[in-house]
């Protein structure tokens, strides 16, 4: 069983008047189709106001399609009974690390989606501390999150997702707002996660270093998947990436130039090593 | 600078204060504050500093840490000293001051209320010091459970005020860095009368509105996406049981109300006119 | 208008318990017209130090000299300093407040005491330099895509006319095409007008591709202050401090230790590719 799948998902934003009367409608996502597997790393890149995080919204029930369907570990969100069950299985970690620590402590705060699920006290202190440890912030239990750097915020949140045990964990932007540290402590715990627990990754941004260790990647433009694949395949299209406001790894850029210098490198180079190992041989 | 308020603030620390079940914290302070205005002579007030003095060195929260918070206080406590210096009637005319006569009755007043407006900062900051706002309000919450049967939302309203808690210190900083980013742009937020000093806000309080309702939509979403649905079927992390220490704080407590209560009423200790 | 530091230190919070040494005897000049950007991992001091150049922080230690005039001299008109320097902080959309973009823009030179009519003329120039179309001005600045927020944003610092313009990360949460843009419209106004830009920023290929000289921060001190090809000829040290060197670099001091004979000073990566193929060229005619 897939642990997303979309099929022809619609979603149209309606802005109204003052009396309530929808005065027009914008299509933020448009049939799209998805298949992710249990356990997969899929990365989603688009540019700002691509929909990207709007069907992102829709793996956690926060939004339900306004057409088409979507089944997260095949459950209907737009089924009101699913709604808690699925939110339990795909968590979700969004782009601004103020904006979603609730708990004026950091062990509470990860605490809270466990105390949500009436999950008995003495598992919730368990989960907490496994949650905390896998991204280590486990020092940082008794602080307080407005003293803790965007990196460390993030990787509170990460926690606070992973004490309620989902199958799957939707990063929306998580590292948008960091600087170069915090990116990558962030992305090292998640990289870490996908080894240890298997957990299901879909991760939206629009840095292209991070998603080159995806197993797919999906391209979304004005609401419509444009281009998916592995990262070797999507990277190898530099100037198609360019026409979606998106870019390249530096690294695969040079390779580019390099190629319409007439040199004979191969197409879509993602690490610095295979590049350099093309130009020593 | 705003940064520096440190009135509701928590310090964490590992002391025996800081285990105490957060309704004890409450009730204790509630009293102590009752008892402070039950003295009639000095002895009370010694035998109030002397128990404060050891509850915050139980704390473990440092003394220059306390005084910071009676900083924003120091106008209100002058004002205070001054009405009641000046103004109260009977007794000895002590010295008389252009057209004021401080009586012995008003310089006792004056002192006393210094003191006990003191020792009520303290002790309130004590408590804020040393649990966390969620602590305090999961305490609140729990005390005010029976309110729920008369359709009263105990638990919506101590999550409101937990979250308006934790969110205080960020519009801090977040109006401090708009007040910057319109100075830079030539805003003139000092000079000029009332109105037009009312008119400058403007430029600040619209991004402030914006961003703290972009804030709570964020958030919103956030508590949904884990699983928040109300009150109704969540358990605690910390539920609060109360342990033996909190009985002996309870204890203590009695001890200490009884003692003060009678010292300050009835111990004939007397230094000049106090 | 040339900036010059002399030692000048700052002190947070002084003797209280978050007290903290923010800035530590840091000299500086910095002529008229020059682009320069400023690194160092955030609490590096960088930020503190731009609020230092229009007089929004007041030093603790040292003097700032504009044209030779310390600016904390008792009479020197700091008012009209803000007016020259023009400081786009971190997220500038965060302070749109006006119920039309054109309005929002023209509060900068309404504070200035210009006519409407004047107001509305820089205010439409500075729109125009960042390149937003004119029919977004008469609608809700809170009605705009992040990237068009953006440049409203900057436009309101740029109607003020600034002769130095200061910008805190610009570009912050901006996909790589809006990146591209704001930089490079920047970078046109640097070239067409005589304005000193200072850029703060995470990204080191940003820094490398636009700016004539690195200023590097760490722990409220000037680590290096060179020319981007001399300091991120430091990239060990870079990394110690938290930073790092563009990729380019990275990659050609590979390809030199695995025997390529490359120069390992590009930045870029057209300099990269072009060393590269030199490089090779070379070691084939051997």
């Amino acid at each position: 069983m897939e642990m997303i799948k979309a099929d022809k998902l619609i979603f149209e934003y309606e802005k109204r008047d003052e009396e309530g009367n929808v005065i027009s409608t914008s299509r933020a996502v448009d049939e799209v189709d998805l298949d992710i597997k249990p356990g997969d790393f899929i990365a989603i890149l688009g540019h700002n106001g691509s929909g990207k995080s709007t069907l992102a919204k829709h793996m956690n029930a926060i939004l339900v399609p306004t057409d088409g369907s979507m089944w997260v570990d095949g459950k209907d969100t737009s089924r009101e009974e699913h709604i808690w069950d699925i939110r339990q299985s795909a968590g979700m970690v969004f782009q601004n690390p103020d904006n979603q620590i609730i708990a004026a402590v950091v062990e509470e705060d990860v605490g809270f989606g466990p105390e949500n699920l009436g999950v008995p006290t003495e598992e919730i202190w368990e989960r907490v501390e496994e949650s905390l440890r896998s991204v280590g912030m486990i020092s940082y239990r008794h602080h307080s999150p407005n003293k803790l750097s965007g990196g460390q915020k993030q990787r509170v949140a990460i926690a606070g997702v992973l004490a309620m045990r989902p199958k799957c964990i939707v990063l929306d932007e998580p590292t948008a707002m960091l600087d170069p540290n915090g990116r990558k402590e962030v992305l090292k715990s998640v990289a870490e996660l996908r080894q240890k627990e298997n957990i299901t990754v879909i991760l939206i941004t629009h840095y292209m270093e991070e998603v080159v260790d995806a197993d797919h990647v999906i391209v979304m433009d004005h609401g419509h998947i444009v281009m998916q694949g592995t990262p070797r395949e999507i990277f190898s299209q530099v100037e198609e990436l360019k026409r979606y406001r998106l870019d390249v790894p530096q690294v695969t850029l040079l390779a580019d130039e390099l190629r319409k210098r007439g040199l004979d490198v191969p197409a879509g180079i993602l690490k610095k090593e295979e590049l350099v190992n093309a130009l020593c041989r | 600078m705003i940064r520096d308020i440190t009135i509701g603030q928590y310090y964490p620390a590992a002391s025996k204060i800081h285990m105490l079940d957060p309704r004890v914290k409450i009730i204790c302070t509630l009293l102590y504050l009752i008892s402070l205005f039950t003295f009639k002579n000095l002895a009370g007030y010694v035998f109030a500093a002397v128990f404060l003095a050891v509850c915050v060195r139980l704390a473990k929260v440092p003394f220059k840490y306390i005084m910071r918070g009676l900083k924003p206080i120091i106008v209100l406590l002058l004002i205070t000293v001054l009405f009641n210096l000046f103004l109260t009637p009977g007794g000895e005319i002590l010295f008389t001051f252009w057209r004021f006569k401080v009586t012995e009755q008003g310089l006792r007043t004056a002192v006393y209320m210094t003191i006990r407006l003191i020792f009520l900062i303290t002790g309130a900051s004590l408590m804020t010091l040393t649990t966390t706002p969620n602590a305090l309000t999961d305490g609140l919450e729990k005390m005010l459970n029976p309110l729920n049967r008369i359709k009263v939302p105990v638990h919506e309203i101590s999550m409101i005020m937990s979250i308006a808690l934790r969110f205080i210190p960020i519009l801090l900083e977040e109006t401090d860095k708009i007040m910057k980013a319109q100075t830079a742009r030539g805003a003139d937020l000092e000079s000029g009368n009332i109105i037009q000093k009312a008119k400058a806000m403007v430029p600040i309080l619209v991004p402030l509105f914006v961003s703290a309702f972009r804030r709570a939509n964020d958030l919103a979403m956030a508590m949904e996406a884990r699983c928040y649905r109300g009150g109704a079927g969540r358990t605690k992390m910390k539920p609060l049981i109360y342990n033996r220490r909190d009985y002996i704080a309870y204890a203590v407590m009695a001890v200490y109300m009884i003692a003060a209560f009678s010292a300050g009423r009835y111990l004939p200790f007397h230094v000049w006119i106090f | 208008m040339s900036i010059r530091l002399e030692h000048v230190g700052y002190v947070y919070s002084e003797g209280t318990a978050y007290q903290k040494q923010a800035l530590k005897d840091v000299s500086l000049e910095i002529p008229q017209g020059q682009f320069v950007g400023v690194i160092g991992h955030t609490g590096s001091g960088k930020s503190t130090l731009i609020q230092h150049l229009n007089g929004l922080i007041k030093a603790t230690e040292g003097a700032i000299y504009y044209n030779d005039k310390n600016i904390y001299e008792k009479d020197y008109p700091l008012k009209e300093l803000r007016n020259q320097v023009g400081l786009v902080f971190q997220y500038p959309e965060h302070q749109l407040f006006e119920a039309d973009v054109l309005t929002d823009v023209c509060f900068g030179p309404r504070n200035q005491g210009f006519s409407p009519k004047e107001c509305e003329k820089r205010a439409r120039e500075a729109l125009e330099m960042v390149g937003l179309k004119e029919k977004y001005y008469a609608q809700s600045p809170f009605e705009l895509s992040g990237g068009q927020k953006r440049r409203a944003a900057i436009a309101g610092v740029l109607a003020m006319h600034p002769k130095v313009l200061v910008l805190d990360e610009p570009t912050a949460g901006l996909d790589p095409k809006g990146r591209d843009e704001i930089l490079d419209q920047i970078a046109f106004l640097h070239r067409e007008s005589d304005m000193t830009v200072i850029l703060v920023s995470h990204s080191m290929e940003d820094i490398a591709r636009y700016v004539e000289r690195i200023i590097v921060m760490n722990q409220g001190e000037v680590l290096f202050d060179d020319t981007p090809k001399e300091v991120f000829s430091h990239y060990k040290e870079l990394e110690s401090v938290g930073l790092a060197a563009p990729q380019a670099v990275y990659i050609m001091h590979e390809l030199k230790e695995r025997g390529l004979p490359v120069f390992t000073d590009a930045t870029l990566i057209e300099e990269a590719a072009y060393e590269i193929m030199a490089a090779l060229k070379k070691e084939k005619e051997e």
